[in-house]
């Protein structure tokens, strides 16, 4: 019962948000995560993108408002006309209705205006798509593969080892983990590396999207496509499979982990060793340290 | 015309001015475009009793973080997937084009019926037995749980084994084959059946939204045919269309669902065009606001809706430069859009409004469809699509045209002619309150959408990660209240049929200038007995 209140308490501090910010889908910070690191995860009440944590999704955000403005303006301008409208030619207000129905003027303005606004969005709008499409100089390359149900990734820069990336089951938790979201092998890239995406499939499709890092690509077979993205903090940086893909489709998240590149050297000469013997280092260094010290918790409760 | 038609229920069996046939010939053999229109609509409130529960169903699953009511993703995804097709297939198709198509199209043009009456009967009872097969689907093995777009692999026998995806697919196959035989019948009623002087720019503008809907149907349902039959094939008798491993493409299925798909989406809105620019003309006491402007509008807005389906496939790899054509193509529909939008605000300038329920339906059709517009215009970019596609954003987008704007334009089109249909006004008070428990809901559930898109959560998950709980919990919140005025809705019409409170031929005044405002309420068995001579 008590959790019902205070998302009832929630839930009005969030409608009047909603209405200030004129349903707007401005940038959350994320609340602040120890050592300063970055997290790239949705936030509880969240109104608009997520923090963006590299170029890629940088440049989706200033497009972003800068669409959103337009979009909230025009709104604003029908409602505005529509309520006036109402309040002014109510039949009470104008019992003798005219018979106007043509403006040639005005039906120039309301063609010719829209096509100037489109031009304003469609100018930045090219120029950003041609810049999402591919990395001109990658610094390394990922492959990623989508399956039923968890992501399978391989590093051919790096000594070409392989491993797979399971979600974290909810009972088995650890403090700080994100139900849903967690995963027990992370993708590792370092940090302000141009990373490049090639994605295949291997069962049906799957959908690789990280929207913090302002990625998403699909995931089909007999196909390989390319996409790219560049992690400028270290951090940990979540997404989600978002094509339907049947059964666990909910359960296979994406956990993108940007670390110095000498830690990322580090990972990727164990992870060869490693992953070829089938046991898996996880994630990197110092998070065992901080992170399995605790595991003996019983999370679940402690989270809820 | 005042004592018109005293005992004229609406089963009349003794109408004075003709003779209708008996129960049996009448509804189960009808060739009358009124009764075929009526059934059209019993049968989509059916439906959508169905896809009302379907969608409940959804929002007590989502209402919290963990599973709550779903065992699992197959069943959810079954459940979702049906829930697109008979939202789309079952309830907005049979009550725009169906039910408010067959019952107006005829009348507005001052034909005596529909061109091909036996045909217009054939396409009712074909979409019967394929909504048995859709809702049977859910029930049959695992379900068919590949999403209204039935992608493969995922749509192919090793993913969705068992009969369901086939029923479903079969579904598809004769709610098409309706939908195919009712353009026909349109389009040919339209261009031959015109009573004198009734040319083409003297048509009622939902005439000519039935006249571009039909084309769009008659042009992109035979794709989908095809894409489903290549589909049934690669399931049942070893072909590859769409298998890569057999030298076929699953992103081919993805441009023939679309090709079929985006025309669709229009062909759920024109009907509803129409409608409203009524609605408004009438309550307002004005003529259209730039007639032919409206009229033209929507044929570009048909003719463009052709060549902008891959804007759904921007992550699906199709290359830089398709994308740069698609986004270019797909933003020019604002267009036509906001000349449709200005026109209907035009219309009212000036006007004598009158708030009754089916005016307070248009406005807020105006306004919510210019919500879900504006964010079409974003998710036309490509570049902020990479982050939104698949997201609840895009949920949020589609259900503020289709859910607040194509059924606000059937809810419209209902309190408008249900006067003219049954003979019996609906009650003004419940209509209005039916008005705003709809318009609170539908809001509650939908705009919280937009944020939980932004914030990145994906379409077709029946658990969320935790941060998500909020705005889920809003959203479902708003969508028992929507759910609660559809009730309310079957109340306004069993209220009215109770009340029998007689509609005059033309219940509206002076603004309601169409032709089915001339005839008795209900019409007589036959409309015209004599053409009418337009002036």
């Amino acid at each position: 019962m008590l959790r019902i209140f205070s998302k009832a308490g929630a839930l009005w501090a969030a409608l009047g948000l909603m209405l200030l910010s004129g349903g707007g889908a401005f940038a959350q910070s994320p609340a602040p995560t120890p050592g300063g690191e970055a997290l790239g995860a949705p936030q509880p009440w969240g109104l608009g993108l997520q923090e963006a944590f590299g170029p890629v999704k940088a440049a989706i955000h200033d497009f972003n408002d800068l669409v959103l403005y337009i979009i909230i303006a025009i709104t604003i301008f029908v409602a505005g006309l529509l309520a006036y409208v109402m309040w002014r030619y109510a039949a009470v207000r104008s019992p003798n209705p005219s018979r106007t129905s043509h403006n040639t003027v005005l039906e120039i303005a309301w063609t010719v205006v829209p096509v100037l606004i489109l031009l304003v969005i469609a100018i930045p709008s090219f120029r950003l798509i041609y810049y999402e499409d591919r990395a001109r100089d990658a610094d390394m390359t990922v492959n990623v593969q989508g399956r039923q149900w968890y992501w399978h990734y391989e590093y051919p820069d790096n000594g070409s080892f392989a491993f797979d990336s399971y979600p974290v089951p909810e009972g088995e938790l650890r403090p700080g983990q994100l139900r849903n979201l967690s995963v027990d092998n992370p993708l590792v890239i370092p940090v302000g590396a141009t990373v490049r995406v090639l994605t295949t499939g291997h069962d049906v499709i799957h959908s690789f999207f990280v929207p913090s890092l302002g990625v998403q690509k699909y995931t089909i077979p007999g196909r390989t496509l390319e996409t790219w993205f560049r992690a400028d903090r270290e951090g940990t940086f979540y997404g989600q499979c978002n094509q339907i893909c049947g059964n666990n489709h909910w359960f296979m998240p994406i956990a993108v982990r940007a670390v110095p590149r000498a830690e990322f050297d580090t990972w990727a000469a164990e992870a060869k060793t490693k992953f070829a013997q089938g046991t898996g280092p996880g994630w990197p260094e110092r998070d065992r340290a901080t992170s399995v010290a605790a595991a003996d918790t019983p999370s679940v409760e402690a989270r809820r | 015309m005042a004592h018109a038609a005293p005992d004229t229920a609406h089963h009349g069996h003794d109408d004075h001015h003709d003779h209708a046939p008996g129960f049996v010939s009448r509804w189960l053999f009808s060739t009358n475009h009124k009764d075929i229109g009526t059934l059209y609509i019993l049968f989509s409130v059916v439906a959508a009793c169905v896809g009302v529960t379907l969608s409940v169903l959804m929002r007590i699953e989502l209402q919290e973080p963990g599973m709550q009511i779903f065992s699992g993703g197959q069943a959810w995804n079954a459940m979702v997937s049906a829930h697109g097709l008979v939202m789309v297939f079952f309830v907005v198709m049979p009550a725009l084009i169906g039910g408010f198509g067959n019952w107006f199209v005829p009348i507005m043009i001052g034909a005596p019926d529909m061109a091909f009456p036996r045909l217009n009967n054939i396409s009712f009872w074909l979409i019967v037995p394929a909504f048995m097969l859709l809702v049977s689907s859910m029930f049959v093995g695992q379900g068919a749980g590949a999403g209204w777009t039935i992608y493969p692999p995922l749509s192919d026998s090793t993913y969705q084994s068992g009969p369901s995806m086939d029923m479903a697919l079969f579904a598809l196959h004769l709610a098409g084959a309706s939908s195919i035989l009712g353009a026909a019948n349109f389009i040919t009623t339209i261009f031959n059946m015109r009573a004198p002087g009734m040319t083409l720019h003297k048509m009622p503008l939902f005439v000519w939204a039935m006249l571009v809907t039909a084309f769009l149907l008659l042009l992109s349902v035979p794709v989908l045919g095809g894409a489903i039959t290549m589909l049934i094939t690669d399931r049942n008798f070893g072909t590859s269309f769409f298998k890569p491993e057999g030298g076929g493409d699953p992103v081919l299925f993805q441009h023939l669902f679309w090709f079929f798909g985006h025309p669709e989406v229009y062909i759920m809105i024109l009907p509803a065009f129409g409608i409203v620019s009524h609605i408004l003309s009438t309550f307002s006491r004005k003529p259209i606001f730039g007639y032919l402007g409206m009229a033209y509008a929507m044929v570009a807005i048909g003719v463009v809706g052709f060549v902008v389906w891959a804007h759904h496939m921007f992550t699906s790899g199709i290359s830089v430069d398709t994308r740069a054509y698609f986004m270019a193509a797909t933003m020019i529909i604002a267009v036509p859009t906001g000349i449709k939008i200005f026109s209907w605000i035009a219309t009212m300038w000036g006007g004598s409004l009158d708030f009754r329920t089916p005016m307070l339906y248009a406005i807020g059709f105006v306004f919510l469809f210019t919500v879900g517009g504006v964010t079409g215009v974003k998710l036309a970019n490509a570049g902020v699509t990479v982050i939104l596609h698949n997201t609840y954003y895009v949920i949020a987008h589609f259900h503020y045209v289709l859910s607040l704007g194509a059924v606000f334009g059937i809810y419209a089109g209902f309190y408008y002619w249900i006067g003219k249909m049954s003979g019996y006004q609906y009650p003004e008070f419940w209509g209005k309150v039916q008005f705003w428990t709809t318009f609170v809901g539908v809001n509650i559930t939908f705009f919280p959408m937009h944020f939980l898109g932004a914030q990145g959560m994906p379409r077709r998950y029946p658990d969320y990660p935790d941060a998500f709980a909020g705005w889920n919990l809003v959203a479902s919140i708003g969508s028992y209240i929507s759910a609660l005025s559809f009730l309310l809705f079957i109340w306004v019409v069993v209220l009215t049929f109770l009340r029998k409170e007689k509609a005059a031929a033309n219940p509206w005044g002076e603004g309601a200038t169409t032709l089915e405002w001339q005839v008795s309420s209900p019409p007589p068995f036959h409309t015209f007995e004599e053409l009418p001579h337009i002036r």
